[in-house]
């Protein structure tokens, strides 16, 4: 059998973002949505399952209780196996204690694991960090930036990179890891069957104890990294808004790029 | 805890396909010799991945920049970047001059290789800072935005070294001679020869763009969103650009929804620009779009909508129809 792990997140809906008075985040009554990049990794997951016949998806999230909603969501649009990995004293994780949290995880509950997908960004921290750390805790090969993937078999996988200057094409044997970017396609919507069948599926859960793990390694404890201010971005730059007519606009508009050194002005 | 056995700064010199110094290492430089100075003129040292064969070029690439040391590994096994090798030297390397900072430019083989060297040191990395400063306890102080942009974290390191990366464009350089002797060590890479890795570059093909862009090096930036409602809206947007020397940039919900390609995003999933002047078309300032241009000299926006939030961060706005403005502006 070929075993995938597939680690997907919850994020708060960054888009429906409100502020309090004293400028920090409201956070009560925010949405929870799953990550869009972790959608394209489900993706990525399920096209490797319809090549590859016996292919099991065991999805892997890090958060409270309610994440298993989001979990019995993946397993209705086809992956296999949901497992949430939660602890009070998992809260305040940076990268480094998330990465180890998971990695342990995957360890325990799929030591046998070929691949292992995840997101190359998380919308709410956007740090893509957690994916090599992840790889780096189990000791085994990266492929970061990963588009899409071509020829793949038991053994070994040929996928594209997109980078800033170009696209690479690299084969890798497993276990490995590979970090997923969005791709043009419009991800798949569950079945009337597959969300019967996801109802009547049992989330594995684990705690701090089940991994193995030390309060010293976990949550904020166990997290290099710690926030000592967060405050509100503040622009330096000085709004001024004119409503003016057509031709005014463009003369305005004229003045200020020729200001700047624009051609033709 | 504050460990006094560490010191200095180091920075990760990226080596681009066409063999020459990633840019991002400048900015980067510029900023260490400043936090150097707060912590006292502690050392500045650089790390490559180069032959030896090429380091007369290199050599000149860091005179008079003010670095003290740079370390370099030459193994054929380094030709081209890997995760495998580079994380593991570079943590070796780390974990013998044992520098208090170590900053790495967050391209994608910097985004790459940073998590792995954090997680294997057992240290903290704070990814895309936007500044970098030394606190009252001599601590490195990196300020990052978080949650799509909206709110900024200043964000602190309890073990060593304390990592950071930075996208390009976002520190400027200021040109300053340094009279520096500059030390070039060779590094020992024996160690990757047990080290097994299935990665193999099969192929790698140089992006030529149709909308030829720089937005790197460009002075000005026509950048469009949403509302410019489809293609014909970015036909309409590089027809402007054009005639007035411009690179074009889109937002996010403009490249997801087909109108633009990804390779000319802005904003934090994207790319950071800082040109001279950034004109903003039917765009209506989101913050995660915003983080990525904010830094431009000066902003322009155009938008129908008078309540937009671009306007808040624009030093002119025009409230107005793209469709109307760039089409007139081009007549006459």
């Amino acid at each position: 059998m070929f075993k995938i792990a597939l680690c997907v997140k919850q994020v708060p809906d960054t888009t429906d973002i409100k502020w309090t008075e004293n400028n920090t985040i409201q956070r009560e009554g925010v949405e929870s949505v799953i990550n869009p990049y972790d959608i394209y990794g489900c993706e990525f997951a399920l096209k490797i399952k319809e090549q590859l016949n016996d292919t099991e998806i065991t999805v892997f999230t890090m958060g409270p209780n309610q994440a298993q909603d989001m979990l019995k969501k993946l397993i209705a649009l086809g992956c296999d196996k949901g497992v949430l990995i939660s602890d009070k004293k998992f809260a305040g994780a940076d990268t480094y204690a998330t990465g180890k949290t998971i990695s342990s995880a995957i360890k325990t509950v799929l030591p046998d694991f070929d691949l292992i997908v995840c997101g190359q960004f998380a919308v709410d921290g956007d740090t893509a960090q957690t994916g090599p750390c992840i790889a780096e805790f189990l000791n085994i090969p990266q492929v970061t930036y990963v588009k899409d993937f071509s020829e793949i078999d038991k053994k070994s996988v040929t996928l594209t990179r997109e980078l800033e200057d170009g696209i690479e094409t690299v084969k890798t044997t497993f276990p490995a890891l590979i970090c997923v970017l969005q791709d043009d396609f419009e991800p798949r919507r569950a079945t009337i069957n597959g969300i019967k069948h996801a109802q009547n599926q049992q989330i594995k859960t684990c705690n701090m104890e089940d991994l193995n793990l030390a309060p010293e390694q976990v949550g904020l404890k166990g997290s290099p990294t710690y926030v000592s201010k967060a405050f509100r971005n503040q622009s330096a730059h000085n709004a001024q808004k004119f409503e003016l007519n057509l031709q005014d606009s463009i003369n305005l508009l004229k003045e200020k790029i020729a200001n700047a050194g624009g051609k033709d002005a | 805890m504050p460990n006094q056995d560490n010191s200095g700064i180091m920075i990760y010199a990226q080596i681009t396909n066409e063999n020459y110094i990633h840019t991002v290492f400048y900015e980067l430089l510029d900023k260490a010799h400043e936090l150097s100075q707060k912590l006292g003129n502690v050392e500045i040292s650089a790390v490559i991945f180069a032959p030896e064969s090429k380091l007369e070029e290199y050599k000149e690439s860091f005179r008079n920049m003010g670095v003290n040391r740079v370390y370099y590994f030459d193994n054929p096994k380094l030709e081209n970047y890997s995760s495998i090798y580079y994380s593991k030297l570079l943590q070796e390397l780390v974990k013998e001059v044992k520098p208090e900072i170590l900053l790495i430019g967050a391209t994608t083989q910097g985004r790459d290789l940073a998590p792995r060297v954090s997680a294997g040191l057992h240290t903290g990395l704070t990814a895309d800072c936007i500044n970098l400063d030394i606190n009252e306890k001599g601590q490195l102080a990196a300020t990052r935005p978080t949650f799509g942009g909206q709110l900024m974290a200043t964000i602190l390191c309890k073990n060593y070294p304390q990592m950071a990366t930075v996208r390009p464009n976002v520190f400027k350089v200021h040109s300053v001679n340094y009279e520096t002797n500059t030390e070039f060590i060779k590094k020992d890479t024996s160690i990757i020869e047990n080290l097994y890795n299935p990665v193999e570059i099969k192929e790698f093909k140089k992006t030529t763009q149709t909308l030829i862009n720089d937005l790197d090096n460009a002075e000005i930036i026509v950048a469009g969103g949403m509302g410019l409602k489809n293609e014909k809206g970015f036909e309409l947007l590089k027809e402007f650009a054009d005639k007035i020397g411009g690179s074009v940039g889109a937002t996010r919900p403009a490249v997801e929804s087909g109108l633009a390609p990804h390779s000319i995003q802005i904003g934090q999933t994207g790319k950071t620009v800082r040109p001279k002047v950034y004109i903003a078309c039917g765009i209506s300032g989101a913050i995660q779009h915003t983080v990525g241009m904010e830094n431009s000299e000066y902003i322009i926006a155009i938008n129908n909508d008078a309540d937009a939030p671009i306007f808040d961060i624009a030093d002119c706005g025009i409230v107005g129809d793209v469709f109307e403005i760039l089409p007139e502006y081009m007549k006459n």
